[in-house]
């Protein structure tokens, strides 16, 4: 069993959900990232994803956006990344890249799946790469003992589902709203039912992203679903902070917040 | 992935359906002004080293250019998969006002995104889907040009898939947009074999056209791509030079990878990040290119070569002066590459341009180019 799958496991057994968070690499520096990355995994998350910038993040909405922009004009490069996760990696929690498909071709999908494993990440989450397409990554992955977490969205059919699952590693991200990351005042109201839909196809754990910011929406999530990611509310603290060890602590409050949500089915 | 898979079968049924190709026919012909003429150039040609030179006047097309003959496709696309919003990327604009036209004729509601540095040069089109009653989204994320007009137009897709049709405007993005922006642009190579073979009884030695994403160059290639002794000849944008990394010279300049969910040759550094483009064409400016148009390349049956600013303005001012004709820039830049392969294989060479778009547009800086303004710096 994967590390990430175990993380999920771990969490089941306390009867809660497991807490996921993502940060962007780079944002608002290398080590401020590390800095706030674990920060959110010493207050209690059980996966952390590390987002790698990218120059066209069409999945994304405004905050993360706006994070990554700074960390490209900031200079980060892929080896940041990397070195992130190496950072993270050393608090015991397992990290996974989140990342659009060309900068993973650009820099070779072997050699990437490679020196990932050897920073110690735990595996890759693809929202541009659909499992057709897959096929090089999932034999890197399988070499490498690398997740290969796709996503599924309201939208998808059955059939979608069920190709998507059979490829999945680690967990499967549900995409709670049809649309770009982030924070809503609303979770979406189809995401019990796409978790419910994914758990005919699959035994991973079924994770719920896009939309969540509060404790209140972090209990409701893991009411029904295994995992309940947040991005762009950390995102956000860190934009809002007045400078980075602000930044830092705020993320770290909000961590504890949401770690006390995912307890509170 | 489930929209895309909904609009492919409703492509392919709708393509089957001689009720769908009626109306569509109907619209092209007496809506867009379909078949557009062919204009043989010989003013412009003798500079050409007196080879014929004929142009394929798209630019006569309702709108002002090619982009209406994919918008008008696509709408009626929408209609048929009972949707009532379009959404639209658009770079010079062409394919914004296009898209806004058949949105005004059909009863559908419309938005266009554009960058906000593609709104400040191309600010009559801004006005005129306005006009036409779009709403025109400024993009400032980015570069603030087509790339990220086109990762807006995306974003707002994914949120509002089950009541909107994205009308892509090229021949890029995932399936099926590249191949169905093709088969509705394919009437200008259609219409242009026959009109050539009409007016010659011969093919031409080869077909030029300009090349951003490529829908009007794939249009007028298409049907001669099975005629083997045709060459077939993309002018990319190339900008300041390609030497000076200041161009949108994507098959001239660029390398494999994937945007915008299409694998395809694209302007990358060493870390595959999407790098700014420069052209003095809004239209031309981005870093991507058709997949369609990479696979040309790579099986060598067609060529494609950068244009510089300064070429293809030299070109448009030729145009003007010799034939009376004002040009798009995109389009000078296909000029451009006629002048040249006029040069390359002597007088006794017949050309085919496409005229994709007229000029109208750009005249604020093409007259700024040629220093026409009172005002500004010119050259």
């Amino acid at each position: 069993m994967s590390l990430v799958t175990a993380a999920f496991e771990k969490a089941a057994a306390e009867d809660r959900a497991a807490l996921v968070g993502y940060l962007p690499a780079g944002f608002p520096s290398v080590d401020g990232a590390i800095a706030a990355a674990v920060a959110i995994a010493e207050a209690g998350a059980d996966v952390i994803e590390i987002g790698l910038p990218y120059s066209d993040p069409m999945m994304d909405g405004p905050v993360i956006e706006e994070a990554v922009h700074q960390a490209l004009t900031h200079g980060a490069h892929v080896t940041d990344v990397l070195h992130t996760v190496e950072a993270v990696a050393g608090t015991g929690v397992p990290v996974l890249v989140m990342t659009y498909w060309n900068p993973v071709d650009h820099y070779g999908v072997a050699a990437f799946a490679a020196d990932l494993a050897s920073a110690g990440g735990s595996g890759l989450i693809t929202p541009d790469l659909t499992p057709e397409e897959a096929g090089p990554w999932l034999a890197a992955a399988a070499e490498r003992g690398l997740d290969p977490v796709f996503l599924v969205a309201p939208s998808s059919s059955r059939r979608r589902i069920e190709l998507i699952t059979s490829v999945c590693g680690g967990f499967v991200y549900a995409a709670s709203l049809m649309g770009i990351t982030g924070a809503r005042d609303a979770v979406g109201g189809q995401a019990a039912g796409l978790v419910r839909r994914v758990r005919e196809c699959t035994t991973l754990p079924v994770a719920v992203g896009l939309g969540v910011s509060s404790r209140a929406q972090a209990a409701e999530v893991a009411g029904f679903a295994d995992g309940v990611i947040v991005g762009s509310a950390f995102v956000t603290r860190l934009l809002q902070a007045p400078d980075q060890a602000a930044g830092v602590g705020l993320v770290r409050d909000l961590a504890t917040e949401l770690a006390a949500g995912v307890r509170g089915r | 992935m489930a929209a895309l898979d909904e609009l492919a079968a409703a492509y392919v049924e709708a393509r089957s359906d001689p009720g769908f190709q009626a109306e569509l026919e109907a619209l092209l012909r007496g809506y867009v002004g379909r078949p557009t003429l062919l204009t043989e150039v010989p003013s412009f040609a003798a500079a050409a080293g007196g080879c014929r030179v004929f142009l394929k006047r798209e630019d006569l097309a309702h709108t002002g250019s090619h982009k209406i003959n994919n918008v008008i496709g696509q709408a009626l696309l929408t209609k048929r998969m009972g949707k009532t919003r379009v959404i639209a990327e658009t770079g010079a604009g062409q394919h914004g006002v296009a898209t806004a036209t058949a949105c005004a004729l059909l009863g559908l509601d419309c938005v266009v995104y554009m960058g906000e540095v593609d709104t400040r040069r191309q600010a009559l089109n801004v006005a005129r889907m306005r006009m036409l009653g779009a709403q025109v989204v400024p993009v400032r994320t980015g570069s603030a040009t087509l790339k990220d007009a086109i990762n807006a137009t995306f974003r707002d897709w994914v949120s509002s898939v089950e009541t909107t049709h994205y009308c892509i405007g090229s021949v890029m993005g995932p399936h099926p947009f590249p191949v169905m922006v093709r088969d509705f642009q394919r009437v200008i190579g259609v219409e242009a074999r026959q009109q050539v073979i009409t007016a010659t009884g011969r093919l031409p030695d080869a077909v030029i056209a300009c090349v951003g994403g490529g829908s009007n160059a794939i249009g007028v290639f298409h049907a001669f791509i099975p005629d083997q002794g045709v060459r077939l000849i993309g002018c990319e944008a190339g900008g300041d030079g390609l030497a000076t990394g200041r161009h949108a010279a994507t098959l001239a300049g660029g390398s494999a990878g994937v945007i915008h969910g299409m694998r395809t040759y694209l302007l990358q550094d060493a870390d595959g990040q999407t790098l700014d483009t420069h052209s003095i064409s809004a239209g031309l400016d981005y870093p991507g290119v058709g997949p369609e148009h990479s696979w040309l390349a790579e099986t060598g049956r067609a060529s494609y070569r950068a244009i510089t600013d300064a070429a293809a303005m030299d070109a448009f001012a030729l145009l003007c002066r010799t034939e009376g004709i004002i040009p798009a820039i995109e389009s000078a830049h296909a000029l451009a590459g006629a002048l040249q392969m006029g040069a390359e294989l002597g007088a006794e060479a017949l050309l085919l341009v496409n005229l994709s778009g007229r000029g109208d547009k750009d005249v604020d800086i093409a007259a700024r180019w040629f220093g026409h303004l009172d005002d500004g710096p010119g050259r």
